[in-house]
């Protein structure tokens, strides 16, 4: 150990790109490589929003998604001047892409709350790298959820009737509708996320603010930063009010994936009235979000030099929650089957042989293969750690996770009770154009956020880093505060204590 | 603003004088968690009121070193929570059970709903917009009481223009003890600082 602590600081500081995913019992792994200093990463972090130019893959994907954020404004626009009679939807089939890209956006959040606030409370350390970008994905997805039931009510102009709100017409929202709950459990989770998000923000803005060069930028990170200056009588409220904050959105996060699942659990169309439905949704929501935190960490981390901060053990981690929900997912689909034999009820049971060999067979099986079939190479270790296997199984696992909603939607509404008001749902350009436009948006608020923002939580990332620790190791144990040596070790500290992470498997470095 | 090495040696700048700044307070460096932490236990005991800790992150046991007493937020948060199900408790009966009049900035009248034959006042129904209404009012309350506890915003404060403080939000650790503390003396809390191990004691102007 002794020999591992000979560099400047006096204590070994984890290398940059070192395998931290090594499992040893009595030390802890590192969560940030490559520095035991604090400055080092705040460089790291602001780095990325205050170099004057951007890697060019940034512009190729602004681009991009500006693009279908235009066909996304092109498509709700001829929509609302027209009617909603521009999708593809017909007499059985009243609801296909629009509830399906809102039930797959409101999914896609989950992961960002379950990281920031479940991971807390828990007290997962390693959630400190990846809640920033998280929590922005939440609400960057919920917001492009937000736009579907805003449109799909076809006169947009009376979205208004969905909120309590006294109207010439004397008439009032009916609250026993799931339709209505979904209203308020969306709104308040995109609240929530947000107050959650900007509060995680504010010293962070701080950080920037401090270090702005230009003045937009002192004035702009100073008003949202509100002054903080890192005060410890305003960290202990901070404290306090960021665990309340966990503790409100834990419930939360479960409630709003089970009330979505109201929608349709509390209807009486076979494949839709199911009792499993609200925690089956749940774990498909954290399954699809932390699949789609992989995406987008993979390429950021590259791109924006983070991985000392964004480590392997942070996507190891990760792909072990994704193989989790997906087997939770695959146990829920085989439920589903043994519950519609068990009821005996042949409405049921045809939905359920009519989903995995009806005319929607195709779709059934893209969403068995991509959730609970591909997942499952997440029980290897070298899949598990490598970047492209990873990547490709996240992008399956997205394309799996849409095509659930829309079987569920879909394939149970196309063939209900009577045979001859069956149907076939075709999606036009408009369908497609909206689904893709959606993509355009959230990527467009993702990259500007990616640029502008601080990606990673500076303030929390330090707080989890051994020197945080006011009795570390390194700060010796004790000691009078005056005259004392930062860099001294008190002799015959146990090799457990050390900050150095110690690579057990002989023949490493 | 002014610099000492040795805040004895310093002489103080012309008081005299309408036209010079006063003095907001003095604030001292320190090299880490651990040394910020045994000198705010130092500072406590020696019984200052007005003054703070101020570090890039929250240091765990600061609170207790500095003798801050528990914030009361969860209590108001609690209370909001309370209220907020109860609002969603009202918000619903009213408009959906009952046909009575009351003014809510204007007149408004309940509509008794009758949905499949469900009773008009379905207690069971109205649950989620209820618990969601208690999240809303509890977490707006926490973060906006967060913010008013501790009087922020507050885009104006006298350690945000002083040069050097600003890596109090990167990687610097410092003590700020403001002149209104009634055992405030320029030179002998300089000194004090300074005998607690800061590396530098500085003069804020406010």
């Amino acid at each position: 150990m002794s020999a591992s602590s000979s560099s400047m600081q006096g204590h070994a500081v984890p290398a940059s790109g070192m395998d931290n995913t090594i499992e040893s019992p009595g030390q802890r792994a590192p969560l940030v490589l490559g520095t035991g200093d604090f400055h080092a990463v705040t460089n790291q972090v602001c780095r990325v929003t205050e170099h004057p130019t951007v890697p060019m893959a940034w512009y190729v994907a602004f681009g991009v998604s500006l693009m279908l954020l235009g066909a996304l404004g092109v498509a709700v626009n001829y929509l609302i001047f027209t009617g909603v009679g521009v999708w593809g939807l017909n007499n059985p089939v009243m609801w296909a892409f629009d509830i399906t890209n809102f039930v797959f956006w409101v999914g896609i959040g989950h992961a960002g709350t379950l990281i920031s606030a479940i991971l807390f409370l828990f007290r997962q350390k390693w959630r400190t790298g990846i809640n920033r970008f998280a929590e922005a994905m939440t609400i960057f997805a919920v917001i492009c959820a937000g736009i579907f039931p805003g449109i799909h009510v076809g006169r947009v102009w009376f979205a208004y009737w969905l909120f309590p709100i006294p109207n010439q017409m004397e008439m009032w929202p009916q609250f026993r509708s799931p339709l209505l709950w979904d209203v308020f459990a969306v709104s308040t989770y995109f609240t929530v996320s947000l107050v959650f998000w900007y509060i995680g923000l504010i010293p962070d803005l701080a950080t920037l603010r401090d270090r702005a060069k230009g003045t937009i930028q002192q004035f702009a990170y100073g008003l949202f930063a509100l002054g903080w200056r890192g005060s410890a009588r305003h960290w202990h409220r901070y404290e306090v009010a960021y665990l309340l904050l966990a503790a409100l959105a834990t419930p939360l996060v479960l409630s709003v994936h089970s009330v979505v699942s109201f929608d349709f659990a509390v209807s009486q169309l076979p494949g839709w009235h199911t009792t499993i439905f609200p925690p089956y949704f749940v774990a498909g929501a954290i399954f699809s979000g932390f699949a789609m935190v992989v995406t987008l960490a993979v390429p950021a981390r590259e791109l924006f030099g983070l991985k000392d901060l964004i480590t392997m053990r942070h996507l190891d981690n990760m792909n072990k929650v994704i193989l989790v929900t997906g087997c939770m997912v695959g146990y829920a689909y085989s439920m589903e089957f043994f519950i519609a034999w068990y009821s005996g009820a042949p409405y049921e049971q045809f939905a359920f042989i009519n989903r995995a060999f009806g005319q929607y067979w195709w779709a059934y099986w893209i969403m068995v293969s991509c959730n609970v079939i591909t997942p499952q190479l997440f029980w290897f270790k070298k899949v598990r750690t490598s970047i492209p296997a990873m990547f490709v199984l996240s992008l399956f696992v997205n394309v799996g996770m849409w095509f659930e909603r829309y079987v569920i939607i879909v394939s149970s509404l196309a063939n209900d009770f009577l045979p001859t008001s069956w149907d076939e749902f075709i999606p036009t350009w408009v369908d497609i154009a909206t689904m893709l436009g959606a993509f355009g948006l959230f990527g467009v608020l993702f990259l500007l956020f990616c640029r502008y923002l601080p990606m990673i939580a500076i303030a929390e990332v330090k707080s989890v880093m051994p020197e945080a620790n006011p009795h570390w190791e390194g700060y010796g144990k004790g000691h009078a505060a005056h005259g004392h040596d930062p860099h001294g070790h008190h002799g015959g500290a146990p090799a457990g204590s050390q900050p150095a992470f110690q690579d057990p498997r002989p023949g490493q470095p | 603003m002014t610099t000492f090495a040795t805040p004895s040696s310093t002489t103080a700048p012309a008081s005299t004088e309408t036209s010079v700044a006063q003095t907001w307070g003095l604030v001292a460096r320190f090299a880490n968690p651990a040394e910020l932490m045994h000198a705010a236990e130092a500072v406590r005991k020696a019984g200052y009121r007005y003054w703070d800790c101020h570090s890039p992150f929250p240091i765990h046991g600061i609170d207790h070193a500095m003798g801050i007493s528990r914030t009361i937020l969860p209590v108001v948060v609690f209370g909001a929570g309370a209220a907020g199900c109860t609002l969603g408790f009202l918000l619903q009966s009213f408009t959906n059970s009952f046909d009575f009049s009351i003014w809510a900035l204007v007149w408004v009248t309940g509509y008794p709903f009758l949905i499949s034959g469900k009773p008009l006042l379905s207690f069971p129904a109205f649950v989620p917009v209820m618990f969601e209404l208690t999240i809303l009012l509890s977490a707006l309350t926490t973060a906006f009481g967060m913010l008013a506890f501790n009087q922020l915003p507050e885009l104006y404060h006298p350690l945000l223009k002083h040069p050097g403080f600003g890596r109090a939000t990167d990687d610097r650790f410092f003590i700020s003890i403001e002149a209104r503390d009634p055992q405030f003396l320029r030179s002998k809390t300089g000194q004090f600082l300074k005998s607690l191990g800061a590396s530098s004691v500085e003069v804020v102007e406010s």
